[in-house]
């Protein structure tokens, strides 16, 4: 786990990430500007960092209701901004850059927070990316598999020699900067079915795997697939980590937290995926079985460590800015989080 | 309430005939209720290619957003090879997975023959079901006989007809009463 800089003994890491998404609050059909969205997600970070939180992820999107194209400009500032806080990716859309650039990038990142930066790359559920940035979908599946190889490539030799079918040659290609301490913790990012797990077991990285909501139980399955394929590889599935993230929103009551969440998410599945989410769905959700975080405070807790159970993740990454979550309520979030939240965590799961 | 009536093939005329009158017996019974008819003729569609049907342009953005902002849905198919064709099929792969929670389905199926008078319960419903719509039960099954020269002459199709349209906003209302009785409870 040192080498993903994870220190299972003081306990599960809890971090917070943010797609960047850029939508209208559904409650008063206000939509703050950009510039603003931008501003208060690097303010974020910031409180989150005095509230104890352990990491920061901000995703990658091109296209409408997104503000976050460049993610790593904004990671940068976040780095300047913060002095402990780890700032990861929450994902950087491997696909459509070049792994050299995003190597590049990170390690840059690495170096102004002091080592860091993490990068979790995916291939993008939205396709937006693919048609700006001409990556042709036909090698949606491929192209990610020799780009994420190739960073990994990078991350792991000092001098690369490389070819492939998507990018250009390398011959004892020195990528530059380094990272701090040399290689930097690099994600997969996992949506719910098990394949991409097993493809991450077999490759030997680190797995952060969505659970946007259902039953917990239904994602064991790409847990157990992703430590046996790792296993099968010959890669020893104890030394790597897990993380796994859902949408959150937490407040004093269960009732209180229902509505303060349902018209976000509800708005914001509408906006993005064109269709809102089920409101008998949401009512199950407070159960410690259903893997969407909503609820009292002390539901929350009960459903992270049901969960911690059942997977044994390393991390828990919440989203609670989605679907045009006012400032002041992302606020009282992450203060509940910080005193409350964190420390009953850690004090379970630290070994 | 929004209902649109869908003729799911480019060719042949009747499908479009039969929901030509669907739609004339919507607008007599139901003015206060907005009808669209889409005539997939009419308009020229992409296949899937997996995107958010948001995300593509043209028709196949107003198509199928015209069908995601509906309430009811009434889709009339040909049958062909003893299934739907493949327009309708592609339309079906152009919305999300759960397309049709919260909407009520209903069918109007022409044929050449009696012969593929169970391919709306073994083709269609199945479809429907997995997208998450009301389906209303009974289908209106029209064959080649029932047709003269371009309009329908069977007096039972037209009432049969206008029981399929009756029970589709019926479905639609009662489905509201009990969203309303759930919502209520729930209270977010």
């Amino acid at each position: 786990m040192e080498k993903y800089r994870i220190d299972s003994s003081k306990g599960m890491e809890f971090g917070l990430y943010s797609l960047g998404d850029h939508i209208p609050n559904p409650i008063t059909g206000h939509r703050i500007s950009a510039q603003q969205r931008i501003k208060e997600i690097i303010e974020i970070a910031k409180v989150a960092e005095d509230a104890g939180i352990d990491v920061f992820g901000l995703g990658e999107s091109h296209q409408t209701y997104f503000t976050t194209q460049a993610h790593t400009v904004i990671l940068g500032a976040i780095a300047q901004a913060t002095s402990k806080i780890k700032i990861a990716s929450s994902a950087t859309v491997l696909s459509v850059s070049d792994p050299v650039r995003v190597y590049e990038d990170f390690s840059t990142i690495d170096l102004i927070s002091d080592g860091r930066a993490e990068i979790v790359a995916g291939r993008g559920s939205r396709v937006g990316a693919y048609e700006l940035l001409g990556i042709d979908l036909k090698d949606y599946e491929e192209i990610f598999e020799e780009k994420l190889e190739l960073l990994k490539k990078i991350n792991d030799e000092e001098q690369v020699t490389w070819r492939g079918e998507f990018r250009p040659p390398l011959s004892n290609a020195q990528i530059l900067p380094q990272p701090k301490n040399g290689s930097l913790p690099i994600w997969r990012a996992v949506g719910g079915p098990p394949a991409s797990a097993i493809k991450a077991g077999s490759m030997g990285i680190p797995m952060m795997l969505t659970t946007l909501g259902g039953p917990a139980i239904n994602f064991k399955h790409s847990v157990d697939a992703y430590r046996e394929a790792a296993e099968s590889k010959g890669h020893d599935s104890n030394s790597l980590p897990i993380g796994t993230t859902s949408l959150f929103y937490v407040a004093d009551t269960t009732q209180e937290a229902l509505q303060g969440m349902y018209p976000h998410i509800n708005g914001g599945f509408q906006a993005i995926r064109g269709g809102g989410y089920p409101k008998q769905q949401f009512a199950q959700a407070p159960d410690k079985r259903d893997a969407l975080m909503v609820g009292s405070t002390q539901q929350i807790i009960e459903k992270i460590l049901y969960q911690y159970e059942l997977f044994g993740m390393q991390r828990f990454m919440a989203q609670i800015d989605f679907g045009g979550v006012p400032f002041e309520k992302l606020m009282k979030n992450i203060e509940i989080i910080g005193s409350d939240i964190i420390p009953a965590i850690k004090k379970y799961t630290a070994k | 309430m929004k209902i649109v009536a869908i003729a799911g093939s480019i060719v042949g005329s009747k499908t479009r005939i039969a929901m030509t009158k669907v739609t004339e017996l919507l607008g007599n019974k139901y003015p206060q209720h907005e009808v669209t008819l889409l005539d997939l003729a009419d308009y020229k569609l992409e296949f899937s290619d997996g995107r958010n049907y948001f995300d593509y342009d043209g028709d196949t953005k107003y198509v199928t957003e015209t069908i995601m902002a509906a309430d009811a849905i009434i889709i009339g198919t040909p049958t062909f090879q003893a299934s739907i064709p493949a327009t309708l099929k592609n339309i079906f792969d152009l919305l999300p997975i759960n397309a049709f929670y919260d909407k009520v389905v209903s069918s109007v199926v022409t044929a050449g023959t009696s012969k593929h008078y169970l391919m709306v319960e073994q083709q269609l419903k199945p479809i429907l079901a997995y997208m998450k719509a009301h389906i209303v039960p009974t289908y209106v099954f029209i064959e080649e006989k029932d047709f003269l020269r371009k309009e329908i002459v069977n007096d039972d199709i037209l009432f049969r007809m206008e029981r399929l349209i009756e029970d589709t906003v019926l479905t639609v209302e009662a489905f509201e009463v009990m969203r309303a009785k759930k919502d209520a409870e729930y209270g977010f």
